[in-house]
């Protein structure tokens, strides 16, 4: 078989010579001692038996191996020597089945820690050489060649490609890049080369952050995984004090000792508490592995856990509903064109970086001539004025028409006003706007799809403004012009009202809202690609900035809860049957032993469903 | 200190589980997370016992399960 490692194919070995011989004994016990029988029950439960003595010298008394040897030797020395050879049998091919089965499942998530570089090709002095990624110091210059991963975060000097970004956002669109343009590690260069000026060292690029994200989410558990890790701690002892009542009490008054002592060895081969203590954080691992191979990035399987219980969704608008900056959306000329309207108002604003002018310059498009412009100035809060063309031109809101007294006109409509005067006269305006996302409002009606009852859309932006977007993309409740702190007081307010068991997420971009994605019980950052504010203060990072994604992190966190829970139903369920039948007689160290390993094989082979990424 | 070591031959869930409830018990040890799938022991503790501490830790872990081992 393909895929075992030499510890499992000598196991394999071991059983198959254990089964051939176990066949033999059987054949041969009507002529020879049944004896012969402990030739395949020492040959299969060999290694059982010396880790438990090895394990009972460590003060280790309720070790699976132990309770296996306890039970087997018990069932021999009361005659059922057949049995005993089956139940150690099949254990140790119940425990070949389980180490298969978790290897499958840690090579899968292996294949997640993929995007590690394995090196980096720096210029140093005219040569390229080939480093650890974290050898080379921020400001070198690295070479990536075609096929090559992106070993550090940095911008690109020269050549062009296209970058393949599947494994960090689950998006198959390549990304194209030119010179300036930045460059993320983890991303696979697809079809340029490309000299890049290195601009974080390895320990702080997205790639390293991605993975010590990914190692360290183990540590924060759901509490389902602690539940069951003390469930674990009392099972045991109980099932084995439950195995010596039975065994000695009821013997004390009907005498049959051989009867009750076998019902009590098979209480023993129930006891462990494998398929919990495996397929449970198996479960979770697999559901945080299939989000993040759609971008999806979450700290812990506590968070998953929470994120299935969401009942409310909280927004920021800007930047996460929104794109966050602005473009014109209206051109309006009282006299003249709008050609030469929007190309006065382009040159008036051609030196300022506020985000207005930028959308206004974009809207007009074309090459501008600075010699053109003279004596620009900017007044905060009110707009531009300079000489454009020996022209005299104010650009900007209705307090600097005022001040320029210039008449102007008041139209009614959201989002923000650039009016435009020369000389004095007024020429008309222009509007320009936020744009919500195109995949905004099928991201919040696919949210209430999944389950989640109530939406709000928190803004710093004017109320007519938020408004109109929030009715736009079906918001139950818009809450706007809220400073930064405000919002975390709203949220207080917002959970006051959630039901008991429900639990609230909040999405922003993470840049200034820490306070809110840590108040929230599920705080998720939004295009956190290169932004390490965002990973440090959010519960659940998208490596993108589709709002899209959070509902496929809930459809993901319900399933897992759905497999956690249908795990435990299960391996409970069947273990108290078999008890309940073994304590009246029905069930023979046959049954148990299924009910301990087999249930463990299923349990991981259903935990495993959650590491599919499908929908 | 917060260390990330890797595990070799850990193979039973419900080991690692008594793994870290007697490491988190050790004097010095701050916080403590064994991960049965990722094969990983984080271990936050003392800095100036943190060697002490890490031997303690791995003498637990082989009593638990005698082929287990902290690689360095």
């Amino acid at each position: 078989m393909s895929g075992m490692t030499g510890k499992q194919r000598r196991m394999l070995r071991r059983i198959l010579v254990g089964a051939l011989l176990f066949a033999a004994a059987a054949l041969l016990t009507a002529w020879l001692p049944r004896v012969l029988f402990l030739i395949p029950y020492l040959v299969v439960g060999y290694p059982v038996l010396r880790r438990a003595g090895e394990n009972l010298l460590h003060g280790q008394v309720f070790d699976e191996n132990f309770l296996m040897t306890v039970a087997t030797v018990g069932a021999i020395l009361i005659g059922e020597y057949p049995e005993a050879v089956f139940v150690m049998l099949f254990y140790q091919v119940g425990e070949l089945f389980e180490s298969i089965a978790v290897g499958k499942s840690r090579r899968s998530i292996a294949s997640l820690l993929e995007i590690r570089p394995d090196a980096a090709t720096v210029e140093r002095s005219g040569e390229l050489i080939e480093v650890e990624p974290a050898e080379v110091q921020v400001g070198e210059t690295i070479v990536i060649r075609p096929g090559e991963r992106v070993p550090l975060d940095g911008v690109v000097l020269e050549g062009s490609s296209s970058l393949n970004t599947a494994a960090l956002t689950g998006e198959s669109l390549p990304r194209d890049v030119a010179a300036g343009d930045p460059v993320i590690s983890g991303c696979i260069n697809e079809s340029g080369l490309l000299r890049v000026r290195v601009s974080r060292d390895y320990a702080g690029s997205t790639v390293a952050r991605i993975l010590e994200l990914i190692e360290h989410s183990a540590a924060r558990k759901a509490r389902t995984e602690t539940f069951i890790t003390r469930f674990a701690r009392v099972y045991t002892p109980a099932v084995v004090a439950a195995a010596l009542v039975l065994g000695i009490v009821p013997p004390l008054f009907s005498g049959e000792w051989s009867v009750w002592i076998h019902r009590a060895l098979t209480f023993l081969v129930i006891s462990c508490p494998c398929a919990l203590v495996i397929s449970v954080p198996l479960s979770y691992f697999g559901g945080m592995g299939a989000a993040s191979r759609r971008g999806i990035l979450i700290k812990g399987s506590n968070f998953l856990e929470t994120l299935a219980d969401c009942g409310i969704a909280v927004f920021d608008k800007t930047g996460t509903l929104t794109y966050g900056t602005f473009s014109v959306t209206d051109v309006c000329p009282a006299v003249g064109d709008a050609e030469t309207l929007l190309e006065l108002a382009a040159c008036a604003e051609c030196y300022s970086e506020h985000p207005v002018s930028r959308a206004v310059r974009e809207a007009y498009g074309k090459y501008i001539d600075r010699t053109r412009v003279q004596n620009v100035r900017e007044i905060a809060g009110q707009g531009v004025t300079a000489w454009v063309d020996g022209r005299m031109i104010a650009a900007g809101n209705a307090a600097l028409m005022a001040s320029c007294g210039v008449e102007y006109a008041m139209p009614d409509l959201d989002g923000t006003v650039i009016h435009v005067a020369a000389d004095g006269q007024y020429l008309g305006y222009l509007a320009a706007a936020d744009r919500p996302k195109p995949e905004s409002g099928a991201a919040i009606a696919a949210l209430r799809k999944e389950g989640v009852r109530h939406t709000v859309m928190l803004s710093g932006d004017r109320l007519s403004t938020a408004q109109r977007i929030g009715a736009e993309l079906g918001m139950d409740e818009v809450y706007a012009e809220l400073l930064p702190g405000d919002k975390v007081a709203q949220i207080e307010d917002i959970l006051k009202a959630a039901g008991p068991r429900e639990r609230l997420l909040y999405a922003g971009d993470g840049i200034n809202d820490a306070p809110v994605l840590s108040r929230a019980d599920v705080g998720v950052a939004m295009g956190a690609l290169g932004s390490d504010a965002a990973i440090e203060a959010a519960d659940v990072v998208l490596m993108d900035d589709d709002p899209g994604k959070l509902a496929d992190a809930i459809r993901i966190a319900r399933r897992t809860r759905r497999i956690v829970r249908q795990n435990i139903v299960f391996a409970l369920g069947v273990k108290f049957l078999v008890l309940l039948l073994g304590a009246m007689g029905h069930a023979g160290m046959w049954l148990a032993v299924f009910a301990d390993v087999g249930v463990s094989v299923l349990a991981i082979l259903n935990a495993m469903r959650t590491m599919r990424n499908h929908k | 200190m917060k260390k990330t070591f890797r595990m070799e031959d850990l193979e039973c869930a419900n080991c690692a589980a008594k793994m870290e409830k007697r490491i988190a018990k050790l004097s010095g040890v701050n916080s403590v997370s064994i991960s049965f799938l990722t094969q990983t022991m984080i271990l936050d503790a003392e800095d100036a016992r943190f060697e002490e501490i890490l031997g303690e830790a791995a003498r637990i872990c082989r009593k638990v399960e005698p082929d287990c081992r902290i690689l360095v």
